[in-house]
């Protein structure tokens, strides 16, 4: 069933009788040509681009929830392409290219809103660091802008630019960065999916794998064993206790990040605005919203919800640039739990056991990337190469010395 | 989170920074452990869910490291140690 403005006015016009549950709800097979345990944005862009691009359908994606229970279902959604090292800003490049496309691929509204994202300057130091970004950006044929004041007050009047301690000076702006519909982004991809054969299996928790001499020929779920040529992870927060199954320890911490949502207010912020000399940001939903956050609490969590202080730290962040939202009331607040790597950067890699694959490490930054990981875990799958830009995403990079420090602030998941 | 201090008693974890993992007190010796051995200590973690025992520095205190026991599903702490106590019970000198 395509969806079109055609197909709505017919609907309207019959009753809306004619819409059809958007995927399957099958009974696993017992055996498969790959599988995908996780249900999450980046299994299901990655079951998509297996079907579409390299027509393979005799995949399953195995959930453990429903589709977007995990952090697809929980981010802040905001995409871009700011990223300053080799190993990362062409894939991220990619990804923004395939968001711009995604809406017409998938044929689903996903709400692709290239607003615009704001990184905010302080210092004099801060402005030649974003120069330099903004340059290695531009090479990789991203879009950059450096902003003075006058720039930036044409579109965001209300900062607060003479702040004593932390004054505006200036901004880095990637136009073509903004937000998405995050749930939109799971079913337009399990639509896809779906549609092209791919079996979408909700409530079924892969809980261990069969590895015979260093091979993995499927897994142990709760709905009984499956088989498989290949399987491929990529369970975010849940990495560590997965990959244990198959004896692994990664360079994973899992920590929770909080997101905070205000009451509806008229439009006021123009896109996503980021404070240079803390953590926060902000942007405004369409339904007037003010969706906003900052860092991760910064010890390991399961547990889906953070604690104060970095509320109140979250808090005095917006105060400092825009104190004009102090009397907006929070409606709700929650969190979700972040493979933090230790350099805040992914894999996407083959492992020490043929036939397993591993996707994570996405940190807090994964919502963006899930087109792109999607197409290069499809193409590694697939092809059993990596996809050249995520050809530093491997998972022996610390033993190599080849880590991806993309702030430059050490071999720790919380400094990140 | 409030971490009961063995000196100075209830804290803010506010307090605290956090380092991770206590099992890092147990560093492999520099001059004898090959790259993996050295490789696996710095970089690879077990990540429980459930009770874990991990490194807080009481920065904003008196400067003490501590072993917390700690829930990473429900937060809940059951432990709180000096880890210099804790070194020094596993064979080491401070
Ligand atoms: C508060 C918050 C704000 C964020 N903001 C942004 C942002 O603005 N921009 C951005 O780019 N990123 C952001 N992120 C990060 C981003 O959401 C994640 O990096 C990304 O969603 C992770 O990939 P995923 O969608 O596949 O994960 P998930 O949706 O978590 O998918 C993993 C799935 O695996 C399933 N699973 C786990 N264990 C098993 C098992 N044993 N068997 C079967 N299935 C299993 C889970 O149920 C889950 O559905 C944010 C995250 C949070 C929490």
């Amino acid at each position: 069933m395509r969806y079109s403005a055609f197909k709505i006015l017919k609907e309207a016009l019959t009753g809306n009788r004619g819409w059809k549950p958007v995927w399957r709800h099958p009974e696993p097979n017992p055996e498969y040509d790959i599988i995908i345990v996780g249900g999450g944005g980046h299994g299901l862009a990655t079951a998509y681009y297996l079907a579409k691009r390299f027509g393979l359908t005799n995949v399953a994606v195995l959930e453990k929830g429903w589709l977007g229970s995990g952090n697809i279902g929980r981010n802040t959604t905001i995409i871009r392409s700011n990223y300053l090292l080799e190993g990362n800003q062409p894939f991220y490049e990619l990804s923004l290219k395939l968001w711009e496309g995604l809406e017409q691929d998938f044929n689903y509204n996903a709400m692709v809103s290239q607003r615009g994202i704001m990184n905010l300057i302080h210092s004099d130091a801060q402005r030649d660091a974003f120069v330099r970004r903004g340059n290695a950006m531009r090479l990789s044929g991203a879009d950059a802008v450096i902003l003075d004041r006058d720039g930036i007050r044409e579109k965001c009047p209300f900062l607060d630019f003479d702040n004593a301690r932390f004054p505006i000076q200036g901004a880095i702006w990637q136009p073509r960065g903004g937000t998405v519909r995050h749930d939109a982004v799971a079913w337009g991809y399990a639509r896809g999916a779906d549609e092209r054969g791919v079996d979408i299996i909700q409530n079924c928790e892969v809980t261990g794998f069969q590895i015979e001499n260093g091979v993995c020929h499927g897994v142990e779920t709760s709905k009984g064993p499956i088989r498989a040529k290949k399987i491929a992870v990529c369970v975010a927060g849940s990495s560590s206790r997965v990959m244990e199954k198959a004896g692994m320890r990664l360079p994973i911490e899992s920590h929770v990040l909080q997101a905070f949502v205000s009451e509806g207010l008229k439009p006021v912020i123009p896109g996503v605005i980021t404070f240079g000399a803390g953590h926060f940001y902000v942007s405004q939903s369409n339904k007037g919203g003010l969706v906003f956050g900052g860092d991760i609490d910064g010890y390991n969590s399961y547990a889906q919800r953070g604690n104060l202080p970095v509320v109140e730290d979250v808090c005095e962040g917006g105060m400092a640039i825009m104190p004009m939202i102090g009397r907006a009331r929070l409606l709700r607040m929650w969190g979700g739990i972040m493979d933090m790597s230790m350099d805040g950067s992914p894999f996407i890699d083959k492992t020490g056991i043929d036939g397993l694959y591993f996707n994570g490490g996405w940190c807090y930054g994964g919502f963006k990337a899930t087109p792109a990981s999607g197409f290069c875990y499809a193409h590694l799958l697939a092809t059993g190469a990596p996809h050249p830009v995520a050809q530093h995403y491997r998972l022996d990079r610390f033993l190599r010395g080849a880590a991806i420090d993309e702030k430059g602030s050490g071999a720790q998941p919380n400094l990140h | 989170m409030i971490i009961e201090h063995p000196l100075l008693g209830p804290r803010d974890a506010a307090e605290f920074v956090y380092l991770g993992d206590a099992a890092m007190i147990d560093r492999p010796d520099g001059m004898t452990v090959d790259d993996t051995g050295m490789h696996d200590y710095m970089y690879l973690r077990d990540n429980p869910a459930g009770d874990i025992r991990e490194l807080w520095y009481h920065e904003q205190g008196d400067r003490s490291w501590l072993v917390v026991t700690r829930n990473t599903i429900t937060h809940e702490i059951t432990k709180v140690e000096l880890a210099r106590d804790v070194a020094r019970r596993s064979g080491r000198s401070r």
